[in-house]
This record gives C-alpha cells, sequence and structure tokens, in this order.
C-alpha cells in the first residue's frame, strides 16, 4: 500500500489509493482548506467585531450546537422532536444551580465550569435516556405531540421549581464560567489587544462547537449514525439486518439530550439571564427551524442553519428603518401595517415554508447544487 | 490494495454439524391474521450448505414464512429451531446477530444512503466498538471501519456494482437494487440466507447474472439458502430440494423433478382438470 503521487492526485480529489484516505473526516483539499478558512476566520472575529456583534456569534456558536443535537435525533434518526428546548432548559438549570450563585431562596453552588458544564449534557441525557423508550413506541406526528407532552410537564417543573429557577417572570443568573479561577466571561489582552467579556466567551463558544461539531460528525458517518440512518429510511429493514430499534432510538435521543443541555446552558450565560418561559415551544420550533434551513441529516447544516435563524432577525431589524413607515414601523406605538417584532415572525414563518416546498435539504443543499453545477461547469448536469 | 475472494473476506458462513443435523428445523408454524390462517401447519428443515427453494401460488404463504424466521412476524403455533435456538418469539436484531439474513421482495434499501453505508450496515452487528470509540474516530472505531470497508469492497467487486458505490441507493435502476439488497445481505455474513424473489421483473440476461452470484455464493461460502421464487426454470435449475405450498399449507416437499411430477402441485398451478369437479 504507497500513497499515491503528489503529482498525479493533483487535479484528482477524488483519487484514493487506499480506504483511510476514502474515509477521512475531511477528504478532499477542497473540504480540508474550506474548513480551515472558515475557522480562521471565526477565530479573528473578536479582533474586529464590536461586543453587540460578537454577543450575536456566541449565540450562533450555541444554537449551532443545540440544532447539531436535534439533528442527531430527528434529522438522521427521523425522530421528530418537539421537546428539545425542555432538554436545553434541564441542561440550563443543572449549569446555573450547580455554578451559579445562591440569591434569596434561589440555590446555587458557585462550582467550577469542569464541574458543571459536563453535569449540563450529562443531567438531561439522562433524562433523555429515560424518556426514550416512551418516545420510542410510537414515530412521525405521535412521536411529534408525544414530545410537545413533555413539553408541557417540563414548562410546569421550571415555574413551579423556583428554587432552582427563580419562578415564573423572575428567573435566574447563569452559571459562571470559570475555569479553575479563571473566568471566560471576563476582558482579556490577547494577543496585544484587549477582548471585551463577550469575545472571550465567544472564542470558548467557538472551540466547543468545533469539538462538538467532529465528535457528532465522526459519530453521524459510523456504526451508530448509519444505524440511525437505517431507522428513519425503514426500520423494520433495520431491525432485520440487526440495528436494535429501541437501543438506536434510545441513543438518538441520549446524545440529542447531551447537545441540547450543553447549549442550554452557554444559552443562559451569552443572554445573562433566564425565566422558565424561555424554555418553551418557540424555542423548539426555533430550533427546528435551524435544523430544516440549515439541512437536515448533515451536521454543517445546523451551524449555517443557526447563523440564519440568530442573524435573519437582527438583519431585518436593521432594514426595516429603510421600508417604508406606512409597512413596517420601527417605533414603540408606529401608525404601520406592522412592527419589527412581526416582520421578523412572518418572515421567519416564511422561510420554513419556503425551505420546505423549495429546497428540503435546507441551505446545505442550496450549497451541494451550486458545488454540483461547477463541478459538471460547463455541462448543465 | 487487492480484492479478495469472497470466501476470504466472509469467513464466518459455514457452520460445522454432525451429519445429519439439520440447519434449520419448522415444525407445526401457525400464522393467523384475524380469521385468516396465512401459514396453516407448515414444517421442514434445512440441512448446513443446502439450497432449498419455496415455491408456490400468489398469497400461498411463501414470504409469511421468510417473515416468521426473521422475527418480523410472530406465528401463534410451532417452533423454529437455528442451531439448536428457538427463533420464535425473539427480536428480528437477535435473530439477525444469530446468523440469518435476508433480501425482501419489494426491495427494502435505505435510500438515502449511498451504496457502500448500505452494505457496511449489513455489516453493522459486526462492528463492536462503541458511540464513544466512534466520536474519537481514533484506533479502534477507525481500525474496525477500514477492516469493515475492505471486506464491503469485497463484495462490491464480487456483485459487479463498483461503479456505482458512492451513489445514493434510491438513484439506482431496479436490477442493481436487487443486487445491492443481495450484498447487504451478504454482508451480514450469515449462516443462512433468505432470498425473496431475487429475479422478481428481470430479463434473461439480469436472470442469468443473479443466477450466477447465488451459484457462486454456494460454491464460495457454502452458505445455506431459502430461496422464494416464481421463476420456475431458476428453481428447478438450482434447488437441491424444493416445497410447495398453497393456501397455508405444504403439497409437496422433494428434490425439483419428484415435485414437479406431483399431481397436488400441477393441481394448485394449473387448476383441477376439467370434469373433475
Amino acid at each position: 500500500m504507497t500513497a499515491t503521487p503528489r503529482a498525479l492526485r493533483r487535479g484528482r480529489p477524488e483519487l484514493y489509493s487506499d480506504y483511510a484516505a476514502d474515509q477521512a473526516i475531511w477528504n478532499t483539499p477542497a473540504k480540508r482548506w474550506s474548513t480551515l478558512a472558515v475557522l480562521l476566520v471565526a477565530a479573528s472575529l473578536p479582533w474586529f467585531l464590536g461586543r453587540d456583534l460578537l454577543g450575536l456569534g456566541a449565540l450562533v456558536a450555541v444554537y449551532a450546537i443545540s440544532g447539531i443535537g436535534l439533528n442527531l435525533v430527528s434529522g438522521y434518526a427521523g425522530q421528530i422532536s418537539l421537546g428539545h428546548a425542555i432538554f436545553m432548559g434541564i441542561g440550563a438549570y443543572t449549569a446555573a444551580v450547580l455554578g451559579g450563585s445562591p440569591s434569596g431562596s434561589i440555590r446555587g453552588f458557585e462550582l467550577d465550569l469542569l464541574v458543571w458544564l459536563p453535569l449540563a449534557g450529562l443531567v438531561p441525557a439522562a433524562v433523555g435516556w429515560l424518556f426514550a423508550p416512551l418516545a420510542a413506541r410510537v414515530r412521525g406526528l405521535y412521536l411529534a405531540i408525544l414530545t410537545l407532552g413533555l413539553l408541557f410537564v417540563g414548562e410546569h417543573v421550571f415555574k413551579e421549581a423556583t428554587w432552582m429557577t427563580g419562578g415564573s417572570g423572575l428567573g435566574r443568573k447563569p452559571a459562571e464560567p470559570t475555569v479553575l479561577g479563571f473566568s471566560l466571561y471576563e476582558e482579556r489582552v490577547v494577543l496585544g489587544t484587549e477582548l471585551s467579556a463577550i469575545g472571550v466567551f465567544y472564542l470558548f463558544c467557538l472551540l466547543l462547537l468545533v469539538v462538538m461539531a467532529v465528535l457528532a460528525r465522526n459519530v453521524a458517518r459510523t456504526r451508530q449514525g448509519r444505524a440511525f440512518s437505517a431507522v428513519r429510511d425503514r426500520d423494520i429493514a433495520a431491525e432485520v439486518m440487526g440495528v436494535p430499534l429501541l437501543r438506536t432510538k434510545r441513543l438518538a435521543f441520549t446524545l440529542s439530550s447531551f447537545y441540547a443541555g450543553i447549549g442550554g446552558a452557554l444559552l443562559t450565560i451569552v443572554l445573562g439571564f433566564t425565566t422558565p418561559e424561555r424554555w418553551n415551544l418557540l424555542l423548539s420550533i426555533d430550533f427546528l427551524a435551524v435544523v430544516l434551513i440549515g439541512g437536515a441529516a448533515t451536521i454543517t447544516g445546523p451551524i449555517i442553519g443557526a447563523g440564519f435563524v440568530v442573524l435573519m432577525p437582527r438583519f431585518i431589524e436593521t432594514f426595516a428603518g429603510s421600508l417604508p413607515e406606512w409597512f413596517v414601523s420601527t417605533a414603540i406605538g408606529g401608525t404601520g401595517l406592522l412592527n419589527v417584532f412581526q416582520l421578523q415572525r412572518l418572515l421567519f414563518g416564511a422561510m420554513i415554508i419556503l425551505f420546505l416546498v423549495v429546497e428540503p435539504r435546507g441551505l446545505f443543499g442550496v450549497w451541494i447544487r451550486v458545488r454540483n453545477y461547477f463541478k459538471a461547469w460547463p455541462f448543465s448536469y | 490494495m487487492s480484492t479478495r475472494i469472497l470466501s476470504e473476506a466472509l469467513t464466518g458462513t459455514s457452520v460445522d454439524l454432525p451429519a445429519g443435523t439439520p440447519l434449520l428445523e419448522a415444525d407445526g408454524i401457525e400464522l393467523r391474521f384475524g380469521g385468516t390462517r396465512a401459514i396453516d401447519g407448515v414444517g421442514f428443515d434445512v440441512r448446513p450448505g443446502e439450497l432449498f427453494a419455496v415455491i408456490g401460488p400468489n398469497g400461498a404463504g411463501k414470504t409469511s414464512i421468510f417473515n416468521c424466521i426473521s422475527g418480523v412476524y410472530r406465528p401463534q403455533q410451532g417452533s423454529i429451531r437455528f442451531l439448536g435456538a428457538e427463533l420464535v418469539g425473539e427480536r428480528p436484531d437477535r435473530i439477525a446477530k444469530r446468523g440469518v439474513a435476508r433480501t425482501f421482495q419489494n426491495i427494502e434499501l435505505f435510500d438515502n444512503l449511498t451504496v457502500v453505508e448500505n452494505l457496511m450496515l449489513g455489516r453493522h452487528q459486526h462492528l463492536d466498538y462503541g458511540v464513544l470509540d466512534a466520536m474519537r474516530y481514533l484506533g479502534r472505531a477507525r481500525r474496525a471501519e477500514l477492516a469493515n470497508r475492505r471486506i464491503v469492497e469485497d463484495i462490491v467487486d464480487f456483485l459487479e456494482i463498483a461503479a456505482q458505490r458512492k451513489l445514493p441507493v434510491g438513484m439506482l435502476p431496479y436490477g442493481v437494487k436487487k443486487r445491492v439488497e443481495l450484498g447487504r445481505a451478504l454482508a451480514m455474513e450469515p449462516k443462512l440466507l433468505l432470498l425473496d424473489e431475487p429475479v422478481a421483473g428481470m430479463n434473461a440476461e439480469e436472470t442469468e447474472d443473479m443466477a450466477r452470484f447465488i451459484l457462486d455464493i454456494r460454491s464460495e461460502l457454502d452458505t445455506a439458502m431459502i430461496l422464494v421464487e416464481h421463476d420456475m426454470g431458476l428453481v428447478m435449475d438450482l434447488a437441491d430440494r424444493v416445497m410447495v405450498m398453497d393456501f397455508g399449507r405444504r403439497i409437496a416437499l422433494g428434490e425439483p423433478a419428484a415435485v414437479q411430477a406431483d399431481p397436488a402441485v400441477i393441481q394448485a398451478y394449473l387448476g383441477e382438470p376439467e370434469g373433475s369437479t
């Protein structure tokens, strides 16, 4: 087994001489370089952007982490879940109780990030593991309704457990992101420039996203990931091939909840505050949009989708001013047909419908089309 | 990397049983759907290395027998013993693990996955790493993936589908899909292979190809096979023994020539002679 000479490989990115090269996670030079370029740009942002935009950047990273989680269970394994927000909430409150500070009747143990961050994933994962046998009994619409039920139960528990959540309408502060006394949410001088606190935290979220995305991709492209797809496409055939249904669905729910929990814990830190009402159906639908708009059953998809879902409302807000006043009023109590918030929601809903109808594979599918066009260029197919 | 012949890639397909012991022993299987008896007290045995064919008119219960063996249906009565273990009541994935693989009459491939991924799914139970190994994709998981990828490529080579290996299965033509499905079952490294109408809807040339594959599998792997098929020519040429079913009952069992001459079989296929009713 000898490696193919470099000269022979040039211009033939899919010429492989061993299975290891073919099965590598970045199996063409183009994928390697583009990933590296995107990473470099993303990592350099704190040196160029202001606090406001970096907050959005951190939000994108956090949404992407949770989105990847939902994509594992809904995109790959085909188990539609509306309960994602609850798993995020469980992660958020696990983190807040363990890593947050107490105030009044609200509990907080002020533990280190190295303690609360893994547990913010593991506790929801355990709940997902327990919930899975129930969810594995039904599929499709019935599963959607079942997970909706979970959402209502969870929301009620969050509202009642005031020692944990601070109670309805009041809320609590999140965990402190401190690793061995080193705060990840504090202004720091890095490479000669003083970065804002959110800039530092953005870098942490980005690092976590990269690590978790690679781990998820490795699961998705190997044994269990294939089993997820098999269960999604034809569950009876999958079982006859030796894929245990319950165990596979259970793994999908457990992994998905782990990602949800980590995302939830980080989300509260980015937002600085959380009420029990946050973990509701609307948040779950946000994540379905992340998956659908980004691209179901891909890892890159939810990252793109997260960018879209987080940045689009801001984009609309910025450009609403240039729309006619009778149509969209930017000021509170304006006389326009819609206000900015309504426009955001309307376009958001329209986008979901548009993608489902026109490009079910999402933005990632659009990219695949563009890529295939240029691959075949100058021929049309 | 050179490809290997099939018997070098798949080593777990032959069984070592004392002479005269059947590989699979079905006894008095009865499967009812409400008031309909899909299988009505059928029993048979399959010997190691044998090619056992099941034929019969539409609705005779042939596919139902497959569904009972592979655990998709649970017969209300009777037993199916495979290598000494009872299959009735076992989960399909456990039965698969015991060494029973099958193809389906209406292709049941995973359409969104590529040919290689479909075959790798056949290897699912031979991949022994856990999800934490998979996440790191180092050492154990990577070794297992690469070794099994090589086995899959040997099967791809054997079935002559190398050109399609990276295409999603949903895009492939019917004849190739049938081959991929056979490949997926082969990848499971079965001790008993159930083939449900492998040449249904194929032209003469494709049928010849499939017959060649079945013969090659026999000679290279020594796998026992049960074949459900409507193509009489194929069945009579390939099978060691034939079981004929009609309305859920076994009406004949024996060597192909003997079965062909059986009056009950002729009656089931061609109807009663005129004036006899």
